[in-house]
């Protein structure tokens, strides 16, 4: 059971080498093995989207991928995001929204919304429903948080015409 | 500039200082949660840290033959296991019950079970290891043998008491009401139109996003224990570690840091919460207890399991004689610990028929102990139940009349002038305003364009329906709710404002913050109180070795209790200011005034002295000042309302909907609620706190429930089976605000946390109705699932 691998993943653009056990999950390895709290495990089956995390670009369920999966890869978390400055415009509007409460599941909202605000540039308020109904909300009532998405989604469309 | 004196003054009637009062400002606190940098209690890093799970019951009533925890205790990385016996020398059993519930009983209950477990997901054994991964290896090492007992998981089949699932206390009736206005039957003789339904709602639970988390950290050298723990109630439990633990009260620290949603889950006692502080205390080390979501779904409090017949007399012209109610509801196999099991009946049995003038009622209550998990207080607690019965029964009344609902409802609703009002169960309503919620949100929904849409749309087969649901809400209770029964609950709440020397200001509140944005509102009334702008203050909240002495968030208590000391806190902490400007302007006090952080001239807004001057004097020059002057810039206040029982509010919510009649499925097209929660401080965060509880309401009317089979196995215990609403089933969600300020304090605030929950699933449910009635369908049993619409069309 205690089988451990090295593995080298950069986070949030550094590189960190640890010798991981073969089982743990690469949301464990974030949280525990890295210090990074940011992202949450909220059902550890891939349901409700609280771990959200992007490898190589692609939003994953960190509850769902092994962390050795995430060897030699870049893995981007909240932390990581908030810090370079790519999920300012969500969070002042999430914000100014009230698009979250608790917090809990907002690493993750705010990482499937970044997500489509960067693939779907020209999302509809359905497509942003259906965009985050993978992500689990049980303060909001979404309502909020669809508004927020969709003011930044119409700030850059506004801003590129 | 003065500018303050820009804002429009808020809320007339109220004594409320201008300022931010009535201004929807962003939470101040919500900026770490956007950044991932939180502090949720498994966010926490301790060492020495220890990690505890549990080894719970397969089956839902069985007796422990043997319980052999040898193998396990030798497992890689295991510190200790523990069984109940073992546990219990630490920490006292309990027993949930109120004196004001006469007659309510229940076993006494181990943190973890003794020889017998009484539902499916009890524990009775605890592992201890390095991490919880070893931990959990470990529970594959302990030996158990069961004896199978008979189960009880029908309402129906526990009131029989066929089978008595604690022979000790005679029956399977943990509590019952009855009350009787006295002429019901001949109300219901003198009727024109009688009408009757029988109302079924599925037991369900707040999967609250961060599950239950506990770390408790037991010092052995001052016997003290600071526990870490996602509570609504920090004071609530300091004294209950205190007393179970043996620890002093003042020994006990309870911190909570940010909490991941509560919804009532988080205020109850657990046993394996009150086991993991007790394992710290027996080991000497912090230990920490998180549930996964497979335990959450097994053990966190479920809410709302109840079949209820409810009749309704009226008179030709529409005005409601009586209501008769018969309800009974399953608990599980405890009385939840210290607040009951038998608040939930008893607000069903005290609000249904809450919103309507008639005189006669009657009604009967039974709460019954099952063999499944536990229920207890859930959001809106016992409301939705009233409502879905009240408003259910009013639509078919009016349906049998040929009514239209919103005009019957307009006839039977308690005039707005009629306050003080006492209802027929009892409770007293200070003030509310049915007429203008019902205004404002037919005009809000354009009710007769909506009907006209649905008219016209039937004619093509498009079945579409609009529901109505007016409630009222018991929000900021007294102790009439919890201390009268003998439960150390506190109902006030307590305010320390403090100015800093900088001209910041403190506040520490006794309420505590789940996301509710209670720091945010006691941040704006802080400010508007003493004068001093929004970025100057900065609030605590969730320690009991901090904060002033109170109860914490539930039933809706924040704004309307805790608001209210933060006010005074701060009117007072203004006036001591205005103390010592005087002696340092030597001017009259009475010439002055605090605005934009500075003391100014009150007529001209001159400025005379910014406070960051005052607080350097004040704490630094003191020698400056009169010898006998003393300046006081802490200020604790505390408040309790005490001139009725609750602070009632009322609300009306609307559904519209469409049914696919082929395959069950409803589409939800838009939710209206008008509320009226007194004295609005943040109007966005109100507007929220509805829309959350809306969406909640909603899946208990479509999703969600928890499915027991005949053996008391819970069936859809996972987020994947156990369905909860997403984004892209939810509609939008209109939010109208009336103000009618309570008059018992002088922010004027009642609570507005509960009021989505409790009216969405009666407007959803009488929405599907009125879209199945061209059909001759209806349904009446929670959540309506497909299959249900189906069966009631005749199609499954």
């Amino acid at each position: 059971m205690d089988t451990t691998i090295e593995a080298t993943v950069t986070v949030n653009g550094t590189p960190v080498t640890r010798h991981v056990p073969a089982r743990q999950h690469l949301i464990d390895f974030l949280r525990d093995a890295v210090g990074l709290t940011g992202s949450h495990i909220g059902c550890e089956q891939g349901v409700c989207g609280a771990c959200t995390v992007r490898v190589d670009g692609e939003i994953v369920r960190g509850c769902l991928m092994l962390a050795v999966q995430a060897d030699g890869r870049n893995v981007d978390t909240i932390e990581g995001l908030s810090d370079s400055g790519e999920l300012a415009e969500l969070q002042k509007a999430f914000h100014e929204h009230n698009a979250l409460q608790c917090g809990f599941c907002t690493p993750g909202m705010l990482m499937a919304a970044q997500d489509l605000v960067r693939t779907k540039p020209e999302a509809s308020r359905e497509k942003i429903r259906e965009h985050i109904s993978g992500n689990y909300c049980r303060c909001t009532g979404y309502h909020a948080i669809v508004d927020a998405v969709q003011e930044v989604i119409e700030k850059r469309q506004g801003g590129r015409r | 500039m003065n500018a303050r004196a820009e804002l429009p003054l808020h809320a007339p009637g109220t004594q409320t200082d201008k300022g931010y009062i009535g201004q929807s400002v962003p939470r101040p606190n919500a900026k770490r949660l956007l950044q991932g940098r939180g502090a949720f209690v498994d966010d926490l890093r301790f060492p020495r840290l220890a990690h505890v799970v549990f080894f719970r019951s397969p089956y839902a009533h069985a007796k422990v033959k043997k319980l052999d925890l040898t193998k396990a205790v030798r497992q890689p990385g295991v510190i200790a296991c523990f069984d109940g016996r073992a546990v219990a020398e630490y920490c006292t059993p309990w027993v949930a019950v109120l004196a004001h519930l006469k007659g309510i009983k229940s076993p006494p209950q181990y943190a973890i079970a003794i020889e017998r477990a009484c539902w499916q997901g009890e524990a009775i054994a605890a592992i201890v290891a390095d991490t919880r991964e070893q931990g959990e290896d470990a529970l594959a090492h302990v030996e158990a043998e069961w004896e199978e007992l008979p189960v009880v998981t029908e309402m129906e089949d526990a009131l029989s008491n066929r089978y008595v699932i604690h022979p000790d206390l005679g029956d399977n009736i943990c509590f019952k009401r009855e009350l009787d206005t006295g002429a019901v039957d001949d109300a219901f003789k003198q009727a024109d139109v009688v009408v009757e339904e029988t109302f079924g709602f599925g037991r369900h639970t707040g999967v609250c996003m961060e599950t239950r988390s506990i770390l408790a950290d037991y010092n052995a050298a001052d016997h003290s224990l600071t526990v870490y723990h996602a509570t609504q109630a920090p004071h609530m439990m300091q004294d209950i570690f205190s007393r179970h633990l043996g620890i002093p009260e003042a020994n006990v620290r309870v911190i909570c840091k940010d909490v991941g949603g509560s919804y009532g889950i988080k205020v109850h006692v657990y046993p394996d919460e009150m086991a993991t502080a007790a394992i710290s205390v027996i080991l000497r080390r912090p230990v920490k207890f998180v549930a996964d979501r497979l335990e959450s779904f097994l053990t966190d409090i479920h809410a709302r399991e109840h079949r209820a017949k409810v009749r309704l007399a009226c008179r030709k012209d529409g005005q409601i004689l009586a209501f008769d109610l018969d309800d009974l509801t399953a608990i599980g196999p405890y009385s939840v610990y210290p607040r009951t099991s038998g608040i939930e009946g008893n607000q069903v049995v005290n609000l249904t028929g809450g919103p309507y003038t008639h005189q006669q009622y009657r009604a009967k209550m039974h709460v019954v102990f099952t063999n499944k998990n536990v229920t207890c207080q859930y959001r809106a607690v016992g409301h939705p139940i009233a409502a879905a019965l009240t408003e259910g029964i009013v639509d078919l009344a009016a349906a049998k009349l040929g009514m239209d609902p919103a005009e019957f409802r307009r006839r039977n609703l308690i005039a707005d002038d009629a306050y003080p009002y006492t209802f027929p169960s009892g409770i007293k309503f200070e003030r509310l305003s049915h007429h203008k919620t019902l205004d404002k949100l037919l005009a809000l929904m354009d009710y007769k364009k909506l009907r006209a849409e649905q008219a016209a749309l039937r004619k093509k087969n498009v079945y579409r329906g609009i529901g109505l649901a007016a409630i009222i809400e018991v929000t900021g209770p007294s102790p009439a709710f919890y201390g009268v029964g003998g439960a150390r609950i506190s109902a006030q709440d307590g305010a320390t404002l403090r100015l800093e020397p900088t001209g910041m200001v403190t506040c520490i509140g006794s309420v505590t913050e789940q996301g509710q944005g209670t720091e945010g509102i006691f941040a704006q009334i802080a400010a508007s109180a003493v004068g001093v702008t929004m970025d100057k203050v900065r609030v605590i909240t969730g320690d009991t070795g901090v904060t002033p002495y109170g109860g914490g968030t539930w039933a809706s208590r924040g704004a309307a209790i805790g608001g209210e000391a933060v006010l005074q806190a701060g009117r007072t902490l203004r006036s001591n200011i205005l103390d010592v400007a005087a002696v340092i302007l030597n001017m009259d006090k009475g010439e002055l005034d605090i605005v934009n952080n500075e003391v100014v001239n009150k007529l001209t807004l001159e400025s005379k002295l910014p406070l960051v001057e005052l607080g350097r004097i004040a704490y630094f020059r003191p020698d400056t000042l009169p010898p006998k002057f003393q300046s006081e810039l802490t200020v604790t206040r505390h408040y309790t309302p005490r001139e009725y029982g609750f602070s009632f509010t009322n609300g009306i919510h609307a559904s519209y909907l469409e049914v696919d009649v082929d395959t069950g499925f409803v589409k939800l097209l838009k939710h209206w609620a008008v509320d009226d929660s007194g004295t609005v401080i943040n109007p966005m965060l109100v507007d929220e706190q509805v829309r959350g509880g809306v969406v909640q309401g909603i899946g208990a009317a479509l999703f969600e429930e928890c499915v027991y089979d005949e053996t008391g196995q819970l069936l859809n215990g996972n987020m994947a089976d156990y369905l909860v609403p997403m984004s892209g089933e939810m509609p939008d969600i209109i939010v109208g605000h009336v103000e009618t300020p309570t008059k018992q304090s002088q922010l004027g605030a009642k609570g507005a946390g509960e009021a989505g929950t409790a009216g969405a699933p009666a407007a959803v449910m009488n929405a599907i109705n009125d879209a199945l009635a061209p059909l001759g369908a209806r349904v009446t049993v929670q959540p309506f699932t497909p299959e249900r619409i189906l069966k009631a069309l005749g199609k499954a």
